[in-house]
This record gives C-alpha cells, structure tokens and sequence, in this order.
C-alpha cells in the first residue's frame, strides 16, 4: 500500500562528469566532495527536505558504489521514511531486456513504475550537479498559479555567458515561446538550471511517446523541452535568485569552494534555517599545533594542522605537517600534506599522500588549478606543474621522466 | 558477546555541582563534541556489545535528548539496543528521591535485570574517561570463573582522595581480600577501582533480590564485604590512559590534557577500530577567518574563528570575535565570545554570551566558570 505523494522528485545522479577528470574515476559526479564535509548530492538532497518534499527517487549508473553507500537509507537527511524516503534507482533487467539509461529522459522513463506508485500530480526532476539552496516547494506553488504543464527554473546570467546555456525566451508573464541551446546570438539571459516540475501524467505521456521516437535522444533538454513547446503546452520559467553553481568543471569546482570562504562568503553554510545535511564519519574535533597558522580558511573534524594554512578548504581528517604550506587548495578527505610540503592552487583528493618537500601546483597569472587523484602517492621532492591533471597513470609518467 | 551493558549515568554527579546543576554526570560536555557518557558507550559498542542499559534518576532530559534512539551508536535495534532506564515511580507510591548508590539503581531496574538473556553483565559509570577493549575484561572474568571481577588500575598515591574512589586489595592470584570505600587519605601503590565492572548475570538477579529483602544500599558495603570470602572476586588490572572526573579541578585537569599530551589523546582519539562515537550535530565546517590566529587548541565542527585561540577547547558552534585573546579556555556549544574580550581560564557552560571588551580570568585549579544561558 502506498500513500499518494502530491510531488515525486526524481534525482538525476548517473552522471560520469568527465571534465572533472581524475576526480570522477572511481565515484559518479554527484559524490564529489565539497565544502568541506559535504558531497554534491547533499545540496539537492537537504533542498528536497527543507521544502518538505520526502519522496525522493536518485537514478545511479555511472560508479555507483561510493555514492549507494553514501545514501544508504536517507537517514542523515531525515529520508529514511516508510512512507516515501529516498530510493536509489539503478538501471534494471526487465522482461523485454537490460538497458542502460541511455539519456536523462529514458532514464525517467524507465522508472515510472517508481514515480506511479505514489500516484503523484507532479514530478520534480533535478540534478546532481550543482551547488545551490532552492524552495522548491515555492516553485512549485508558482507552477500551480501558473496552471503550467511544466516549469522550468532559470537563472540570470551575463549576456556574455549566455552562450554557455540552454537559454529560456518568454514574455512578459514567464511564457516560454522558444528554448535555445547554447545560442550564439542569445536573445534573453534566462538560463535552465535544468530543474523542471511536469505535471506527472502529461509527462508520462511525452515520455512514452518519447521513447518510441526512434530518432530522439532520450534528453530533456533536446527532445521533451522542445516538443512541449511545440505541442503549444504552457510552459513557464520560474525566476530563481540567489547563488547557484555547476560544479562540472575543475575550475568551477575550485571557485565554488572559494565562495565559501572570507568574512560574507557569497554561499552561506552556517544559516540555520536551510541546513545541509551530510554523512559524517566519526572523528575526533580537529587539532591545532603550536605552530599552526590557519587563516582565511574552513576545516572539518579529525584535521591535524601544524603547518601553513591560507585561503584553502580541508576535509575531515587532513594532516598538514610542520613547516608545510598549502594555500588557496581543495584538501579531501583523509590526505596527508607532510613536512616542507607546498600545495598551492589545486584540489587533492582523498587519501592521498604528499611527501615532504614535494610541490604541487602554483599561483600565478593565468596558471590553472593542478589536481591529485585519490590514494596516491607524491613522492618526496617531486614538482607537479600548475595544470597538471595526475592520476596513478600520470604519475607513473611522472616519476620514469624524473629517472631518465 | 555475550554481556549486556549497564551505565550509571547519574553516580557521583555531586562532584561537580556546576556542570550537574541540569544535566546528569553522563551528558556532562567534554573534549570539543562529546558527552561524557560517549566514552563509556563506545567502550562497550566498540567490544561488540549491542544491548545498553542506561540507569537515570533525575536531570535526564539532557541525556535522554543526547541518546535519542540510539542510532549514532548502532544501537537503535529491533532486538537489544539502548534503553534509557528513567526511575520506576508508581502513583500511589511516594516516591522518595531516586537511588544514590549503584546498588540502589539496580534494585530500581530489577524488573529489567530479571530478563537478562545474556551470562554477563558489564556495568560502569560515567566519570571515567579511557578507550578500552571490555572483551579482555570479560574472557579475564570467564577464565577465572569469577563472580565478579573489578577493573583497576595501579597507582601511586599520596594524599587525599576524592570522596567516591574505592581502593580494591588482592591477593597474589588477583582475589579480592579487601575493599576500602571512600578513603578520605591514602598513600603508596594502589589499587584503585575504576568503577568497570564484570558480574554473573545470575548472580546479578540474585545480588538484586537479596537487596530487596534485606535492604542492602552498597554493592561495595553490603554485598561484596560480607562475601568477599565465600565468592570469587577478582581485580584486572588495566595500565592504559585513564582519567577519572571527580571535581571541577579534574574536570579542567584533564580537558587540557587533551591538548598537551599526544599520548593521551591518541589513546582516546587515535584508534581506527575503535572511535569515540556521539551525537551527530550536522554542523558546517569550521571558519577560520583573516584575522584568526589559532594555536595549540582541540576546535570543533561549526565554530568561527575570527581571533587569538590558545589552548583551548572549542565545543561545536563556538563564535570569538574580532580581536579577542582566549587562553586555556573550555567554551561550551554555541558560545559567543564578543570583539576584543580577554579571557584565561574560563569554562564557559552553553549558549553563553561574553559581550565585546570584557576581561575575565580564572586560576587552573579554581577556573572560572560560567552558567548556562548566562551572558555577561
């Protein structure tokens, strides 16, 4: 027996997020650390919660071992219900065969058995991607005041980066009348977030009728979007104001984690009335030497500092030994910086180990962030260039061109 | 295993009056983001136990509010788990003050001793702070076929003991020959107890019921004195990092050890296997800002640093301000410490605000203290 849910979330988490390199390896883009003790997914997820929205499906394919175990039963999200919950979604063998998910619509698709036992009257499709604190229940209010058939949140941005967008053209009341992707010449700064509240039996019908489209892509963006908007359907963009981020790229990564420093951060972790919730492990409170200087900076527990902290973001558990500097860095989870180390300008992932006196990127005009794969080990003395993507393989690399 | 854990989250609470007032000795902050009861229920998760038994006599919404359902343990369980044990008081019963010793306590849960399932139990108290593998404890008492086998450790004494310490004699093989409670002086090598104890399950529900019927109030006095002949109790002795809060001087003492002395704290913190587990608070990381200068202290999740930190111990959500100095500070949960403040050896309880400019100091053996909800 399952209690009707007036809205259904479905949670787009298959993603591989390639352009984050060596840091998509092993877990899918949704369980990127970030912020300090926080993966991606607990943005969306703490959203979904903090708007009162308790039923939760997140579709996996891509590395899903680390971020199924981080989900687990929804508990550090209050999402471990027996009415509704949180739900990991994998790709399933049916009658008629096994199928990856092969785009975002087919994926949705795929699991509408999920989405028809709560017999919903919307559905609300995220993604696992992005950095921001969204009421998706006054979204939704605004869908139902609008009677729309389907609601599109947007974003304002430079015209400048328009280009970069799948761009929303509506008029005066919010109607959308044309969507580009990635336009060159953009005629309006609405940009998707990729956030969409459907009225769930219109799109039920769009996403069979979809599927049986030999020639469509499966996507919501290229298929669903545009053949709505042809149909005539009310579509509506929601305006959304505040901080938000996609997270998909190194450099993206990077600033995100930057905003959250400095005296007014331009995201705000620390307001009580839109927590995020993550998974913790349990580590004792963080250390400070006496030789520490630590400024400008965010750590969390079981940190052992007694060296060089400026400008950085440190994971639970990170190890700065004496006379080590590192600075504007990402530290993950777990990673030793030892003595006479210098970490500057780059995000390290977890478990790693930098070796005393070795260097790993470096800050100046234009250089890029350089980046260390997880459970590796950066031999003492080595300089790893600013830029420089390292992963074992790289590293290999890196340690024969040292010899020769 | 095949015990059954008991804490006492109430015994000697009266040693330290401040932090009591409004909690019981079991929910006493300590160490940055724990409970004091924290120690003695990882203790017992880590060694494989999974059915605790809380007893409680007054001030438990604290505790009760720390426990919950047990969950951050592993111990929210469909079989076992935790229980908190609050007193048993019958409406048409006077109900006359809750138990005092921890013979008294039992007797007040003897309705849930007699369903014991398992062969062991294991009680302890609160005020005892260490990480200890309890199944060492508990083959030493199956191997010698004891009744009960107290934990102590050896120590060199010279002086006065605190009110509630009990020094433990046995002979060469490890039997108990004598039992000293509460000896206001003491000197030389000791046994000391260490308030962890192994008994019989059986022997339990009979201790409890003979209690009953003779109204018995110590376990030490009553039971363990008369008997100490007849039954097989024994001490195991434990030689790793103990510390025992039995006064605020203690309480102070011991927290700063945290800071100086790494082998303290690894023995405590260090241990993969076998962490401290608490509460989970869900706090944001901790901001250290231009201007923080931090050094020598134990910081916890959520706090913002924006001035001089000096071996401290900052408890979760602790804010100072622009400009000012803390030295040898123990700042409860969601302390406020105003701009340009100095302050030296202050425990402040929580929610406590010390408005910008003020001066405040106190002595390591008499620091200054400063209640809940108080803002100076």
């Amino acid at each position: 027996m399952f209690q009707k849910k007036e809205c259904v979330v479905m949670l787009l988490a298959g993603g591989q997020g390639s352009r984050l390199y060596t840091l998509t390896e092993t877990t899918a883009k949704p369980a990127v650390q970030f912020g300090g003790k926080y993966r991606i997914i607990d943005f969306p997820l703490s959203n979904c919660i903090n708007s009162g929205l308790d039923t939760v499906g997140v579709l996996t394919q891509y590395q899903p071992l680390v971020l199924n175990e981080y989900i687990g039963n929804g508990q550090p999200w209050d999402l471990d219900r027996s009415r509704g919950g949180v739900m990991v979604l994998p790709p399933y063998q049916g009658k008629k065969g096994a199928d990856w998910y092969s785009g975002t619509a087919n994926a949705i698709y795929q699991n509408l058995n999920f989405i028809d036992r709560y017999d919903p009257d919307y559905v609300l499709i995220l993604s696992g991607d992005h950095i921001y604190k969204m009421d998706y229940a006054a979204m939704l209010d605004y869908h139902k005041k609008m009677n729309a058939d389907c609601t599109i949140s947007v974003l304002e941005v430079p015209l400048s980066e328009a280009s970069r967008f799948g761009i929303m053209n509506t008029d005066e009341n919010g109607k959308i009348y044309e969507f580009e992707e990635k336009p060159k010449k953009p005629k309006s700064t609405k940009a998707s977030m990729g956030i969409y509240i459907f009225n769930a039996k219109l799109l039920r019908e769009y996403l069979i009728a979809d599927e049986a489209d030999k020639s469509s892509q499966k996507d919501f963006g290229k298929n669903i979007i545009p053949k709505m908007l042809d149909d005539g359907r009310a579509m509506y963009a929601y305006p959304f104001a505040g901080y938000w981020k996609d997270v998909g790229t190194i450099a993206s990564l990077w600033e995100a984690n930057m905003d959250l420093l400095g005296e007014k951060p331009s995201f705000d972790l620390y307001d009580k009335n839109w927590r995020i919730f993550s998974r913790t492990s349990a580590r004792p409170p963080q250390f400070v030497g006496e030789d520490a200087r630590i400024t400008g900076s965010m750590m969390s527990e079981g940190c052992e500092i007694h060296g060089y902290v400026e400008n950085s973001v440190l994971f639970d558990g990170v190890y700065v030994a004496p006379g080590a500097v590192v600075r504007d860095s990402v530290i993950m989870s777990g990673t030793r910086i030892e003595a006479g180390a210098r970490v500057e300008y780059s995000i390290i992932d977890a478990d790693t180990t930098i070796c005393a006196g070795a260097v790993v990127g470096e800050k100046n005009d234009g250089a890029k962030i350089a980046v260390v794969g997880t459970k590796l080990r950066v031999p003492a003395g080595m300089v790893i260039a600013a830029g420089e993507m390292v992963n074992e393989a790289k590293l290999e690399e890196l340690k024969n061109g040292g010899n020769d | 295993m095949n015990a059954i854990g008991i804490i006492f989250a109430n015994l000697h609470e009266r040693n330290i009056p401040e932090l009591t007032r409004s909690r019981t000795i079991g929910s006493v902050p300590f160490g940055c983001r724990y409970r004091l009861i924290d120690f003695t229920l990882s203790n017992m998760v880590n060694s494989g136990i999974t059915d605790v038994r809380v007893v409680t006599q007054y001030n438990y919404q604290s505790l009760m509010d720390h426990i919950g359902s047990g969950k951050d343990w592993d111990l929210a369980r469909r079989s076992g788990g935790i229980k908190v044990l609050p007193p048993n008081v019958r409406y048409n019963q006077n109900y006359t003050g809750g138990a005092h010793s921890r013979l008294e306590s039992l007797m007040g849960i003897a309705a849930s001793i007699s369903h014991i399932k398992e062969d062991y139990v294991i009680m302890a108290d609160c005020d005892g702070i260490c990480n200890i593998d309890l199944d060492d404890l508990l083959r030493d008492h199956i191997k010698n076929n004891a009744d009960i086998t107290m934990m102590v450790k050896r120590q060199t004494l010279c002086g006065p003991l605190s009110d509630t310490a009990t020094i433990v004699t046995a002979d060469e093989n490890g039997k108990i020959t004598d039992l000293a409670m509460n000896p206001k002086y003491a000197e030389g090598e000791q046994d000391v107890a260490l308030n962890i104890t192994v008994i019989n399950t059986s022997y339990l529900q009979n201790v409890v019921q003979e209690a009953i019927a003779h109204g018995f109030t110590s376990l030490t006095r009553d039971v363990m004195m008369r008997n100490k002949n007849e039954r097989n109790y024994r001490i195991y002795r434990y030689d790793g990092a103990f510390a025992t809060i039995s006064s605020m001087e203690d309480y102070y003492a011991t927290s700063m050890e945290l800071i100086k002395n790494t082998v303290f704290r690894e023995a405590l913190f260090g241990i993969a296997q076998r962490p401290i587990l608490t509460k989970v608070r869900n706090s944001a990381p901790t901001r250290y800002t231009d201007g923080s200068a931090a050094k020598n202290s134990l910081i916890a999740d959520g706090c913002t640093i924006d001035g001089t930190v000096e071996n401290c111990i900052l408890f979760r959500g602790v804010k100072i301000g622009r400009g000012a100095v803390v030295k040898n500070c123990i700042l409860f949960q969601d302390t406020v410490v105003g701009e340009n403040v100095f302050m030296n050896c202050v425990i402040s309880d929580k929610n406590t605000v010390i408005r910008d400019g003020n001066v405040l100091s106190g002595h390591p053996s008499k620091p200054y203290y400063i209640g809940k909800n108080q803002m100076l």
